[in-house]
C-alpha cells in the first residue's frame, strides 16, 4: 500500500478498499517500524487519526478531493496550529505554533491527513539533513549516507513510504538534491508560486515551498493544492493556477532541451554524467531536440547566493531572542546575556556560521562590495538564464555532482558542502522553477535529473517528467527493505 | 565671541490609519497590553509584512502638501538591531529610497517669514513599549504599539533657534492634522520629536558636532531643551571642551539634558532592502488620486478667511488653528447669513471659552453649528439682541433645544411693538425728572441711564437701536 | 580575506550571538574561507548592472486599512517564556 500512487489510493478510499483511518494507521505503524531512519521530528498519531476519520465521514458524503484521507507528511519549517514546530533547532524545540501556515491549510481544506512534521536542516541551512537539533537522518537506500537537505526527512519519508508524500522548502536545491539523492520526484515552483506565509524564513527572496512525491504525477497533485496566490505575502503571485494533471499526457515531441555546458564540468562526477546522459537520450527518443547553451556566470552562483542568504537569514533569525517565544537561556543576568546566551545556546554552528557571515556581509564598509555585488551576480545569472530559455524550453543537467555521500564525510568542511550545490543554487537566484527526478543508480545509490523551466512553467515541468516516467521506472524502484 | 545654533528636527508622527501598517491588527491607543499586537506584529516565525495602502495614501498626500517629490519608486529596508521592544531584531524603516524626497515649510516667526527644507519623509514601523514599573526587577514589554505606521520626517538644518524650531514643529503639526493623517496627540506620542543641535562661530560655514535630544514629547519642552542644549554646548567650548556627537535625553523636571547611557558600540544598523516586501510604485494616476483629495492647507485658509470674511490676524489664528473649527464657523457663517464678524466673535468667543471650561473640542461640541447658527440668525434678524443671546446660548448649551425654542419659551423676543417701548419710555421720563433735567442740560452721560431703565423694564426683549432712536426723540 | 578572532567576537556582539571560547578560532577559520569564496564576484565587471532584491520584477501590493485581527493574547502568551499581566517580561532594560 506504501508504494501507491495518490491517484490508486484514492481509488481505493473511494471504493471502500481500505479506509483513511486503515491506511493512515498502515503508515503509522511503518514510521514506527523504521523510526531508525529519524525521518520525523514529531508524529502526530493522534491527531493525524482523527482527521483520517474525519477523511472517512468525507468521502462517505462524496465530497472528497483526491488528496482526501491520504496520509503525508510537512516539513518541520511549516507552521502547524497546535503541534510542536522546530525547523530542526533546538531554539524551537518548545515551540507550538499557533497558527497554521497557508500551506498546511491548504492541505487541511484539501483533507489530507498529517502523519508528522519532518526532519530537516537547522533553518534548512544545510545540504546533508546533518545541522538538525534532531540528528542527522539515514538514506533509506544506503543507511550510512546523507538523504540530502535540507528536506532530507522529506525526501527520506517518501522513498522509505513513511509518507505518500511530502512537503518540502527549496532556497539553494533543498527540494531538488535530497529528491536526486533518494530517488524521489520533487519540484520547486517559481518564487512567489507557493505562499510562503507560515514557511519559517531562511532566505526570504530564495525561499519556495514545493511538492515531493513518487512521480511527477503526484507531484502535479500536490502542487495543484499549495500551489496559488495568498494575500498575506506580498511576494506571492496573482496569476491563475492551471490543471498540472490535465497537461501530463501531453506529446513532448519537438521538445528543445538545453544543456549547459557548465553544468557537465570537471566537477561532475562521470558515473552521474552518464547517467544524464542516458536520460537526455531518452527524450531524444520521445522526440526531443538537444542543444547546447551557455550559463558564463554560472560559477558565481555560489559566492552570490551564499552572501545574500547568509544577509537574509541573519535578519530573518533575529526574531528568535528568547522574549515572545522559544527557548530562553536559564537565569539571564540582564539583556544582552538573555539574547546572547538564548540564541548562543539556541542554534547550532552551522546557523551561527551562516548568521555570523550575514552580519559581516551587511554591516558597514562591507554592504557594497559583498551585498550590492552579490545582487549584481544575481541579476547576471537570471540573464544568463533568460537568454538560455529565449533558445530552449527546457534546461537539464545534474542535479549534484555525486550521489548521495557518507554520512560525516562533509559536515567539517563547510565549503566542500557549499559547492556541491552548484547545479541547483543559481536556480534560486534566478526564482525559476525546477525539479529533480530519478534518472538512474550509481553505486546503488539513485541519481536525478533536474529539469529547469521557463517561469511559472510548473505544468511544462512535470508534463515533461511525466512522460520520461512512462517509459521508464526508475521513479518506481524502492530502497531495499522498502518495497 | 557670537554663536549660531544649527537645528534640524526628526518628527515622527503616527499615522491615523484603522490598522498597522504591515498587518490588520488595530491601532487603537489604549488597550491592554499586548491585545492589538497580532502574529504579525509578535514577529511569530514564519509571518510576512504586507503593506496597508492607507499609510501609502497618506505618506503621498503629506509629500504632495510641502510640495516635495513623491518617489515613484520607493523600497522598504531593515534597519537591524536588538532590543526588546522590537520583536522581529530589525525595524522595517526606508533607508535609501524614502516615498517622500525634498520638500519645504514657510514658518513665520515674529511677523518674519523663513522657509525651512524638509529632506525627506518616511514611512517606517512604530516599535512597541518598555514599562519600567518594577516587575520583580524585569522590565514588562507591551507590543500594542509595534507596527503602528510613522511617518518620519527629516527637516534640513536650517533652523537657527529654538523659537523656529518650536514654529516649524507647530506648522508641522497643524499640517498633519489638517491632512487627517495624524491626531496630533503628543500625550499619547502620536507626534514625537528628536532635535538634532550644534553650535558654531557665527558666519562660520560648517557645520559644529551635533548632539541628538531624543523623544521630546511637548512643544514647551523642544523650546526648553534646545535652549538648554545650545547654552550647554557654548559653555562647554568656550571652556576648553569638545561637543561629542551623542544622543541625549530632556528632563523636564531638571529642565536639562543628559547623555543617555553611553552605546558599547557605534550604532551598525545594517539596512538592506527588506525581502519580504517589494518596491511601492506610485504612479501619476495614484498621485492623482491623493490630490484630488487633498484639503485646502492651513496658510491658504488663513489667507482666504482675511480676504473673504475681512477677519483680523488674531481670530484668523484661532479660527483656522485645526480643520474642524474652521469648518464649524464656516458654516455657522453660511447657515446663519449673519455677518461674519460676528459670528467669528461668538466662535472664538463664548463657544471656545464654553469648550475650555467643560475641556471639549470643537468636534464634541454640544452646540452644533447648526443650533449656533439659528441663535446667531436670530440676532441678526433683530429677534433678540446680543446681549439675551447669551442668555440663550447658555441655555443651548445645557439641553438640547433650538434658539427658537428657547427663545419662544422664555419670551425673549425683542418687543418691536413701538407702542409699547414708548409707554415705558413715558413713564421712566415722567418718574425721572431730575435725570431728564441732566441730560438736557447736556449732561449725554445719562442717557446710558434711561437705556438700562428702559431694558431693565422690558428685561432686555427691547431692540436697543429702537430704544435709543425714541428715547433720543422723547428727550429732546 | 581572513577575519581575526577579534573580528568574529565583534560580529558576533553585533548579531547578539554567544559563541563558545573554544569555537572562536574555527569559525575565524570558516568564515575567512567563506569570504575568500565570495570574494571570487570582484574578477567580474558588474559596473553597469542593476542589483537584483526580488527574483520577480513585481510591486508591492496594497492591502485595504481594515482591522482584520482579533485580540488573540491568551494562545500567543501561552507559549511566551515569561509573562505578568499581559507584558512579556525581559531583564531590566537601562534607559
Amino acid at each position: 500500500m506504501h508504494n501507491k500512487s495518490i491517484t490508486d489510493l484514492a481509488k481505493g478510499l473511494r471504493s471502500g478498499e481500505f479506509s483513511s483511518v486503515e491506511l493512515t494507521q498502515a503508515f503509522l505503524n511503518r514510521i514506527k517500524q523504521h523510526s531508525s531512519l529519524n525521518c520525523y521530528i514529531t508524529v502526530t498519531e493522534d491527531l493525524a487519526l482523527q482527521e483520517a476519520k474525519a477523511a472517512d465521514d468525507r468521502i462517505a458524503k462524496g465530497d472528497a478531493t483526491l488528496l482526501t484521507g491520504i496520509p503525508i507528511a510537512q516539513k518541520d519549517i511549516f507552521c502547524t496550529q497546535g503541534v510542536k514546530t522546530t525547523c530542526g533547532s533546538k531554539i524551537l524545540d518548545n515551540f507550538i505554533a499557533p497558527y497554521n501556515a497557508t500551506v498546511v491549510e491548504k492541505f487541511n481544506q484539501a483533507g489530507s491527513v498529517m502523519l508528522g512534521k519532518l526532519n530537516m536542516d537547522e533553518f534548512a541551512m544545510g545540504s546533508s539533513n546533518e545541522t538538525s537539533y534532531y540528528g542527522a537522518v539515514r538514506n533509506p537506500w544506503d543507511h550510512n549516507a546523507i538523504p540530502g537537505g535540507s528536506s532530507g526527512g522529506s525526501a527520506a519519508a517518501v522513498a522509505a513510504g513513511l509518507a505518500v508524500c511530502a512537503t518540502g522548502t527549496d532556497t539553494g536545491g533543498s527540494i531538488r538534491q535530497p529528491a536526486s539523492h533518494c530517488g524521489i520526484t520533487g519540484l520547486k515552483p517559481t518564487y512567489g508560486r507557493v505562499s510562503r506565509y507560515g514557511m519559517i524564513a531562511y532566505a526570504s527572496s530564495l525561499d519556495q515551498g514545493g511538492p515531493m512525491a513518487r512521480s511527477a504525477e503526484d507531484a502535479a497533485i500536490m502542487l495543484q493544492v499549495m500551489a496559488g496566490f495568498d494575500e498575506r505575502d506580498s511576494t506571492s503571485v496573482d496569476l491563475p493556477v492551471p490543471d498540472y494533471r490535465a497537461g501530463l499526457s501531453n506529446p513532448i515531441e519537438g521538445l528543445k532541451i538545453g544543456l549547459p555546458k557548465e553544468f557537465f564540468g570537471a566537477g561532475l562526477n562521470s558515473d552521474v554524467a552518464a547517467v544524464i546522459e542516458a536520460a537526455v537520450n531518452e527524450y531524444r527518443k520521445l522526440g526531443a531536440h538537444i542543444k547546447e547553451v551557455s550559463m558564463p556566470n554560472l560559477k558565481l552562483a555560489i559566492p552570490a547566493y551564499y552572501v545574500i542568504a547568509s544577509a537574509e537569514c541573519s535578519a530573518n533569525l533575529s526574531r528568535f531572542d528568547g522574549v515572545r517565544y522559544g527557548y530562553r537561556c536559564a537565569n539571564p543576568e540582564d539583556l544582552t546575556d538573555l539574547y546572547t546566551r538564548s540564541r548562543g545556546e539556541g542554534f547550532g554552528k552551522e546557523v551561527k556560521r551562516r548568521i555570523l557571515m550575514g552580519t559581516y556581509a551587511l554591516s558597514a564598509g562591507y554592504y557594497d562590495a559583498y551585498y550590492i555585488k552579490a545582487q549584481k551576480v544575481r541579476r547576471l545569472i537570471s540573464d544568463d538564464f533568460k537568454k538560455a530559455l529565449s533558445e530552449v524550453d527546457v534546461i537539464m543537467g545534474p542535479v549534484a555532482p555525486s550521489a548521495a555521500f557518507g554520512i560525516g564525510e562533509k559536515i567539517g568542511n563547510p565549503i566542500e558542502m557549499y559547492l556541491s550545490d552548484i547545479y541547483t543554487i543559481a536556480i534560486n537566484l534566478a526564482g525559476l522553477p525546477a525539479m529533480s527526478m530519478p534518472a538512474g543508480v550509481v553505486g546503488g545509490k539513485p541519481v536525478g535529473l533536474q529539469i529547469i523551466g521557463n517561469y511559472f512553467a510548473e505544468h511544462r515541468l512535470l508534463n515533461i517528467a511525466h512522460q520520461y516516467q512512462q517509459v521508464t521506472d526508475w521513479h518506481q524502484q524502492s530502497p531495499k527493505g522498502f518495497e | 565671541m557670537e554663536w549660531e545654533a544649527v537645528i534640524g528636527l526628526e518628527i515622527h508622527t503616527q499615522l491615523a490609519t484603522k490598522s498597522k501598517i504591515f498587518s490588520g491588527a488595530s491601532t487603537a491607543y489604549g488597550a491592554e497590553p499586548n491585545t492589538q499586537a497580532c502574529a504579525v506584529d509578535l514577529g511569530l516565525p514564519g509571518v510576512l509584512p504586507v503593506l496597508n495602502e492607507e499609510a501609502v495614501r497618506m505618506a503621498v498626500l503629506f509629500g504632495l502638501a510641502i510640495e516635495a517629490e513623491v518617489a515613484p519608486y520607493s523600497v522598504f529596508a531593515r534597519k537591524n538591531y536588538f532590543y526588546p521592544d522590537l520583536p522581529k531584531g530589525y525595524q522595517i524603516s526606508q533607508f535609501e529610497l524614502p516615498i517622500v524626497g525634498l520638500g519645504h515649510l514657510d514658518i513665520d516667526v515674529d511677523g518674519v517669514k523663513k522657509r525651512v527644507g524638509v529632506t525627506r519623509a518616511h514611512l517606517e514601523e512604530d516599535a512597541g513599549k518598555s514599562l519600567h514599573e518594577d516587575f520583580h526587577g524585569l522590565t514588562g514589554i507591551d507590543l500594542n504599539r509595534a507596527g503602528t505606521p510613522l511617518l518620519e520626517i527629516v527637516s534640513e538644518p536650517d533652523m537657527r533657534s529654538a523659537k523656529e524650531a518650536v514654529a516649524y514643529m507647530r506648522k508641522l503639526h497643524e499640517l498633519v492634522r489638517y491632512l487627517g493623517i495624524c491626531d496630533g496627540n503628543m500625550q499619547e506620542g502620536s507626534f514625537r520629536c528628536d532635535a538634532n543641535v550644534s553650535v558654531r562661530p557665527k558666519g562660520q560655514q560648517a557645520f559644529g558636532t551635533r548632539a541628538e535630544i531624543k523623544n521630546i514629547n511637548s512643544f514647551r519642552f523642544v523650546e526648553k531643551a534646545i535652549n538648554y542644549e545650545i547654552e550647554r554646548q557654548i559653555d562647554l567650548i568656550e571652556s576648553g571642551g569638545e561637543v561629542v556627537q551623542e544622543t541625549r535625553l530632556y528632563d523636564a523636571d531638571k529642565d536639562q539634558t543628559r547623555s543617555m547611557r553611553s552605546k558599547e558600540e557605534a550604532n551598525d544598523y545594517r539596512y538592506f532592502p527588506d525581502p519580504d516586501l517589494l518596491p511601492v510604485v506610485v504612479d501619476e494616476a495614484f498621485k492623482a488620486q491623493v490630490k484630488a483629495t487633498m484639503p485646502e492647507l492651513p496658510d491658504a485658509k488663513k489667507q482666504r478667511f482675511k480676504d473673504q470674511y475681512g477677519l483680523d490676524d488674531e481670530s484668523t489664528a484661532i479660527l483656522t488653528s485645526s480643520r474642524p473649527l474652521a469648518d464649524y464657523f464656516e458654516a455657522v457663517v453660511k447657515e446663519s447669513a449673519c455677518e461674519a464678524r460676528i459670528c467669528a466673535n461668538w466662535v472664538t468667543g463664548d463657544l471656545s471659552a464654553a469648550l475650555n471650561r467643560s475641556g471639549l473640542e470643537i468636534t464634541d461640541s454640544p452646540v452644533s453649528h447648526e443650533r449656533l447658527a439659528g441663535l446667531l440668525a436670530r440676532i441678526s434678524d433683530n429677534t433678540i439682541s446680543g446681549k439675551i443671546a447669551k442668555q440663550v446660548f447658555e441655555e443651548m448649551w445645557q439641553g438640547t433645544a433650538s434658539a427658537d425654542e428657547i427663545i419662544e419659551a422664555k419670551g425673549l423676543k425683542q418687543i418691536t411693538d413701538t407702542g409699547a417701548i414708548e409707554a415705558i419710555i413715558d413713564k421712566i421720563i415722567a418718574n425721572n425728572p431730575e435725570q431728564v433735567e441732566q441730560y438736557r442740560s447736556g449732561k449725554d452721560k445719562v442717557f446710558g441711564f434711561f437705556v438700562g431703565q428702559v431694558m431693565k423694564e422690558m428685561q432686555g426683549k427691547a431692540n436697543p437701536g429702537e430704544v435709543n432712536k425714541m428715547l433720543k426723540d422723547k428727550l429732546k | 580575506m581572513s577575519l581575526t578572532t577579534d573580528d568574529v567576537k565583534k560580529i558576533a556582539h553585533l548579531a547578539r550571538l554567544g559563541i563558545d571560547e573554544s569555537d572562536i578560532e574555527s569559525y575565524a577559520k570558516d568564515l575567512s574561507r567563506m569570504l575568500d569564496l565570495m570574494t571570487q564576484m570582484s574578477e567580474l565587471n558588474t559596473d553597469d548592472v542593476i542589483p537584483m532584491a526580488h527574483p520577480m520584477d513585481q510591486v508591492q501590493r496594497l492591502r485595504p486599512d481594515t482591522v482584520t485581527e482579533r485580540n488573540n493574547r491568551e494562545q500567543f502568551q501561552a507559549i511566551a517564556p515569561q509573562v505578568e499581566a499581559g507584558l512579556y517580561l525581559v531583564p531590566k532594560v537601562i534607559e
